[in-house]
């Protein structure tokens, strides 16, 4: 990344990894478990989360020197609704087709906490360039724990990715699905979801052994 | 942080100043944009029952509508007369044509002029005794599809839809929505997949009305029993399903009278 100093260039590569906001800080469950049965369901919600969380930490970082800080939650707050409301009237009046694909998403992305948490963690105390890419890596990182639960959920639950039948058609038994393979409904809970990112939290932790606590 | 950020006057000053800003940000934004996003609400309501009349562009695994821009001039073609009755099946309203006659801005809200389509069907259950069915006459490679709306309930929200049906209310064609059911298990409820289920479904069950089942496990996954009154449920989505079984049943009832009437003239 030429273009970016060492040190800005942390601020989207940690969150992926080392800091990620689901599998280290334990931020976004919510959203994580609710919509991740579809590959295509995660990807939207991590490309919305992206553009809010982008956007969000700009503006507070650019009014965080006149924030009284004792109301500084409740303004993160009518931030991001206000952000949210204004995204989702525009789209429905100017791209009305993709507004109803993200309909569901728009009030799981102000309910995300990654977003709150963001704004007050990063945001309150840098400048909106640094914020600004703090935010995209945060939702990076986000996105990227987004994708591979609904990868898994979708393949091991539908057996489609992205909707296309990649195992082969479990009513025609075609496919794996001719030697007896079955689709494991239980993925499409939301349980599994949790043991799924149980499981990413476990492999990254035991690759990385700096991130255990005693 | 300065201390002068930390004095109550300033603290509920800036909230003041907040809500104003953010209040007047928005409610420009709602009224500006208003009339497109209405505009767009109604052409998608005629692709709604477009679609459900077998009228789309549906290709091999996806719903897709007709061209938003052309739906209009489709709704005009295709549907013949659109109706508006009472609860013992009478026709209280007539119109010719699917054209639109009224802006929709400029229209009287109780009076839906010549737009049955633009009828609120959740405004019409609150009248109970009093209320109006809308049903459109479509008609397509010569055969007749009656159209009705249906709205009712899923887990988080709204959930509602258009039927086609035949004289026999045998389902021709189905068009469901939903405003917040969860991504991936309630939201398929308007995937090709589920809808198209219903195609050929029996309404009625040895003369009486019975709705259309959303069952799981019914042994009949792929839905080759279309006189059973059931298609194969969603897994993880017992609720969104059974919301739509509810929908169909309680609202295409009250449509009953009207076939009864048509069939004894």
């Amino acid at each position: 990344m030429g273009l970016l100093s060492k040190k800005d260039a942390k601020l989207i590569t940690d969150p992926l990894a080392d800091n990620n906001p689901i599998t280290i800080q334990v931020l976004g469950i919510c959203s994580a478990l609710a919509i991740t049965a579809q590959l295509k369901a995660s990807i939207v919600m991590a490309i919305s989360v992206m553009a809010v969380l982008g956007i969000g930490n700009v503006v507070i970082s650019l009014i965080r020197n006149i924030i009284p800080s004792k109301i500084r939650i409740i303004v993160q707050l009518v931030v991001v609704a206000a952000l949210v409301i204004i995204v989702d009237q525009v789209l429905k009046a100017f791209s009305y087709e993709l507004s109803k694909t993200l309909s569901v998403f728009v009030g799981l992305i102000i309910t995300n906490c990654i977003i709150m948490g963001r704004f007050e963690a990063f945001a309150l105390g840098n400048g909106p360039w640094r914020s600004f890419l703090d935010g995209i890596g945060n939702a990076a990182g986000y996105g990227l724990i987004l994708v591979i639960v609904g990868f898994f959920r979708e393949l091991l639950g539908s057996g489609t990715l992205l909707g296309f039948k990649v195992l082969g058609d479990p009513i025609e038994k075609t496919g794996l699905y001719s030697i007896g393979y079955e689709n494991n409904g239980f993925m499409l809970l939301s349980p599994m979801a949790l043991i799924v990112v149980g499981i990413i939290i476990w492999v990254q932790r035991s690759r990385n052994k700096d991130l255990i606590e005693d | 942080m300065s201390n002068k950020t930390d004095s109550n006057v300033y603290t509920v000053l800036f909230a003041v100043a907040m809500v104003i800003i953010v209040g007047a940000l928005l409610a420009f934004t709602a009224s500006s944009l208003r009339p497109r996003i209405d505009k767009n609400k109604q052409i998608e309501k005629q692709q709604n029952i477009l679609y459900a009349m077998g009228v789309n562009n549906n290709d091999e695994s996806s719903a897709v509508f007709v061209d938003a821009n052309q739906a209009p001039e489709l709704f005009n073609e295709y549907i013949k007369k659109q109706l508006v009755l009472d609860l013992n099946g009478s026709v209280i309203k007539e119109v010719e044509g699917g054209e639109i006659v009224k802006d929709y801005e400029t229209q009287p809200k109780d009076d839906y002029g010549t737009d049955v389509y633009l009828m609120d069907i959740k405004k019409e259950k609150a009248n109970k005794e009093q209320r109006r069915l809308p049903l459109f006459i479509g008609e397509k490679d010569g055969k007749t599809f009656y159209i009705a709306p249906v709205y009712g309930k899923g887990l988080w929200d709204a959930i509602w839809g258009f039927v086609s049906m035949d004289e026999n209310m045998v389902v021709q064609g189905v068009f469901f929505d939903h405003a917040g059911e969860t991504p991936g298990l309630g939201a398929n409820i308007k995937e090709r997949f589920f809808m198209d289920d219903f195609t050929g479904e029996y309404l009625l069950s040895q003369g009486s009305f019975k709705g259309i089942d959303v069952a799981k496990g019914n042994a009949d996954p792929k839905n080759e029993d279309k006189e059973d009154n059931a298609v194969d449920a969603i897994a993880g989505a017992t609720i969104t399903g059974n919301g739509v079984a509810a929908m169909l049943k309680s609202d295409l009832k009250l449509y009953k009278p009207y076939f009864d009437n048509l069939k004894n003239n």
